[in-house]
């Protein structure tokens, strides 16, 4: 089918387009932006004045809770949730139920979100068998046979420091990128909160910056030795960001993203145990949101990503440490990426670039641009739309967020994968 | 859910007790006073008031206790509340019946408050949380979060010898971490404007940013309990030794335990109190716990008329505009 896109501000990093432009799509493909290729003729036309176009969202850390954990969301449901938040491309860590250690279950995942057809799906392969930190999973095999973009543990920190060196040098000779949840296990002491004056006044067990501070500076070194690719997943804290600043000075092959919602919120958003701020790794001090956005704003932070991690009622009605962790975050990943714009941070074509062809760069994938002849995965939103958060109508089956009542700026109209509409409000 | 202020009902009035974090000075002294006035019924020959009447009280204890379980039934049978106590191994129903469902389930027994004590922070806030409007909340302790009416009994000892809180130097010692005793106290102290508060334990039995609950951290016994009037132990956990936090119970007796020697630093007129179970010998020597000073027995008798005290402010308000059969929230 033949759509153009008329009069939206297209912003394309990858390009170096920032104008308003017409977008002419055909066969799935982009044609053409500006010039309209000879005897084009739209079957469909969509009216994008006072809209940005700009290239499908790559969400590079997302949990659809496909297989295992259906009752939590399904990839159904959660790729519904990601086309109404502009998203595309998502990544999927390993930690389903069987996690993904086998190509069965990659295949599995492939296949539903072939079915479901609402947005891309790559996964990430388990670093170790079962995700116990105790045997290299296939990983040769995983990316051969069912097209992995790399490999993680997942939460799961590795307790032997010899296994991720081992696994840091197998997976450099496969090409692969390793995503690091840095965490130390002992540190971390199966805390729930950031260890500071609100943990003490609440009383909650407590994770100290040094739990992801220690972890960066060790895997650091291991990376230098071993020469891997790798990608530092929702780092918190300003010091440890400060530590792969350095390193990318030094030239090591890193890179990093932040958690939208570590640009948001603090500790103290917790007030009395809200159980939708219990989130791993935790909500830190204001000091750390500074260092976090003042990292975005010096192309430290290389990605905003979701987190994405849905949950069933139940699992946020306990006492606070006792919930399960984790914030539903696909449908508020632009509007709180753009408010970080509004909070004069970075720049609108930042802003796209570390949604769209930075993590298609990580990931290794051909995505988050608007080149011609690529597939035409497209986001179109109203950045002067307001509205308020209310987690109860988010298409997701997880409706557990902190930013209920929250009003945002900046709303999805049409999301386009292959040339297909996906979603439209 | 923005929830501010649960621990009033819409006119203003404590429906809730669960921490003492936020409470205005007038409520402190408020619970002070009433108990001043309940401080005899004890001692009477009709231990009662009919003030509760036909009211039902559940103590629901998800962690073991004798004296604060006992204390609130005692309380609330002096209230001519009737009492039911459950008490519940967390290890057997973490995987069963779910908190929630077995407060409904408490609830459709009509039942008015629930004076709850939990191994985990915040499950009182919980609790207060998700019950029908009809229904208060007491904290009989989190966690390590707060252990208000502890607190409150406490307050109401020092009020006794000492009347004014503005002229005091208070010292609490030990246990700082773990302790939901500590939280509450010191928010108490604070509230009711004692100018100085000192924090006596070593560095791994303080969290990061006490500082900011208001108070001077000390790690010598020696300096921090110099010239103070009051002297609040804490209990040390046996299962702390396990861990890195302390070398061994002799050592921590050594440093931290109070001795009558130690206690000589203090003002002459100081007294020594303990929430209890004590652990003598090792926070505290038995001829000091039994000594002159002490006022560890007076603070248990204490704890009935506090109790009465804020079971009768909560349940027994003004009948409301608030229903008395109310859905849940």
């Amino acid at each position: 089918m033949k759509i153009l896109i008329k009069q939206g501000h297209v912003i394309d990093p990858a390009n170096n387009i920032d104008a308003v432009n017409d977008v002419y799509i055909s066969n799935g493909k982009i044609e053409s932006i500006g010039k309209a290729p000879e005897g084009f003729k739209a079957k469909k036309i969509i009216d994008a004045s006072n809209q940005i176009v700009m290239p499908g969202i790559v969400d590079l850390c997302a949990r659809f809770r496909e297989p295992g954990l259906e009752y939590k969301g399904t990839i159904a449901s959660e790729s519904a949730a990601a086309a109404a938040g502009g998203i595309t491309t998502v990544c999927i860590p390993p930690d389903t139920e069987p996690c993904i250690d086998s190509v069965a279950v990659a295949e599995l995942i492939n296949q539903r979100s072939v079915t479901a057809a609402k947005c891309n799906i790559v996964t990430q392969a388990a670093l170790t068998l079962g995700l116990q930190g105790d045997h290299l999973s296939e990983m040769a095999i995983l990316k051969k046979q069912a097209n992995s973009v790399g490999v993680s543990n997942g939460l799961k920190p590795l307790k032997n420091i010899l296994v991720m060196r081992r696994a840091m040098e197998y997976a450099a000779s496969c090409g692969l990128t390793i995503f690091l949840h840095s965490e130390d296990v002992g540190l971390a002491n199966n805390g729930c909160a950031h260890e500071g004056a609100v943990s003490t006044r609440l009383g909650l067990p407590a994770i100290p910056e040094s739990a992801e501070t220690a972890a960066v500076s060790r895997d650091l070194m291991l990376i230098e030795q071993t020469g891997v690719r790798a990608h530092f997943s929702h780092i918190t804290s300003a010091n440890a960001l400060q530590m792969i600043a350095q390193a990318k000075e030094q030239g090591l092959p890193v890179t990093v993203d932040t958690s939208i919602h570590h640009m948001h919120l603090v500790d103290l958003d917790i007030g009395f145990f809200d159980s939708n701020c219990h989130v791993i790794p935790p909500l830190r001090s204001q000091r750390d949101k500074d260092g976090l956005r003042i990292g975005l704003q010096k192309n430290t932070v290389d990605v905003l990503c979701s987190d994405h991690q849905p949950h069933c009622a139940d699992a946020k009605l306990a006492p606070f440490s006792a919930t399960e962790p984790g914030i539903s975050g696909l449908e508020t990943l632009l509007p709180l990426s753009l408010r970080l714009v509004n909070d004069k941070v970075i720049d609108l074509t930042t802003m796209v670039s570390k949604l769209t062809i930075e993590p298609a760069n990580i990931l290794g994938i051909k995505a988050g641009s608007l080149s011609i002849g690529s597939s035409a995965d497209v986001c179109i939103f109203d950045p002067s739309i307001n509205w308020t958060v209310n987690p109860s109508e988010f298409i997701s089956a997880g409706h557990n967020s902190p930013f209920a009542d929250w009003e945002l700026q900046g709303k999805v109209s049409h999301t386009l994968l292959a040339g297909t509409i996906t979603y439209q409000s | 859910m923005k929830q501010t202020d649960i621990q009033f009902d819409q006119n203003g009035l404590l429906r809730h007790f669960l921490t003492i974090d936020g409470l205005k000075r007038q409520t402190l002294t408020d619970i002070l006073d009433t108990a001043e006035n309940f401080s005899t019924v004890g001692t009477q020959q009709v231990k009662k008031v009919p003030l509760l009447r036909g009211k039902t009280i559940v103590n629901l204890f998800f962690e073991a206790s004798t004296r604060t379980r006992t204390t609130f039934e005692l309380a609330a049978k002096r209230l001519s509340a009737d009492v039911l106590n459950i008490n519940i191994d967390t290890s057997s129903t973490s995987k069963g019946e779910s908190l929630l469902d077995m407060l409904r389930n408490l609830e459709a027994m009509h039942c008015d408050m629930f004076v709850v004590r939990h191994n985990l922070s915040g499950a009182a806030h919980f609790i207060a949380q998700h019950v029908s409007p009809h229904i208060s909340v007491i904290n009989a302790g989190d966690g390590q979060h707060a252990h208000p009416t502890q607190a409150m009994l406490d307050m109401f000892t020092i009020r006794r010898h000492k009347q004014d809180f503005t002229k005091l130097r208070v010292a609490i010692v030990g246990d700082i971490m773990h302790s939901r005793v500590a939280r509450s106290q010191i928010h108490a102290l604070n509230t009711l404007g004692v100018p100085e508060i000192r924090v006596i334990a070593p560095n791994t039995l303080i969290p990061p940013g006490t500082e900011s609950l208001g108070i001077h951290i000390y790690h010598d016994m020696e300096k921090g309990l110099k010239d103070v009037d009051v002297v609040m132990m804490l209990r040390l956990q046996r299962e702390r030794m396990s861990g890195a936090l302390l070398p061994s119970e002799h050592e921590y007796f050594n440093t931290y335990g109070i001795t009558s020697e130690k206690l000589k630093l203090a003002k002459p007129d100081a007294i020594l109190m303990h929430p209890g179970p004590i652990n003598r010998g090792v926070e505290i020597e038995s001829a000091v716990a039994d000594g002159p000073q002490s006022v560890i027995l007076e603070q248990v008798t204490n704890g009935i008329a506090v109790r009465m005290a804020i079971m009768s402010m909560t349940l027994g308000r003004q009948p409301s505009a608030e229903s008395t059969e109310g859905t849940s929230t």
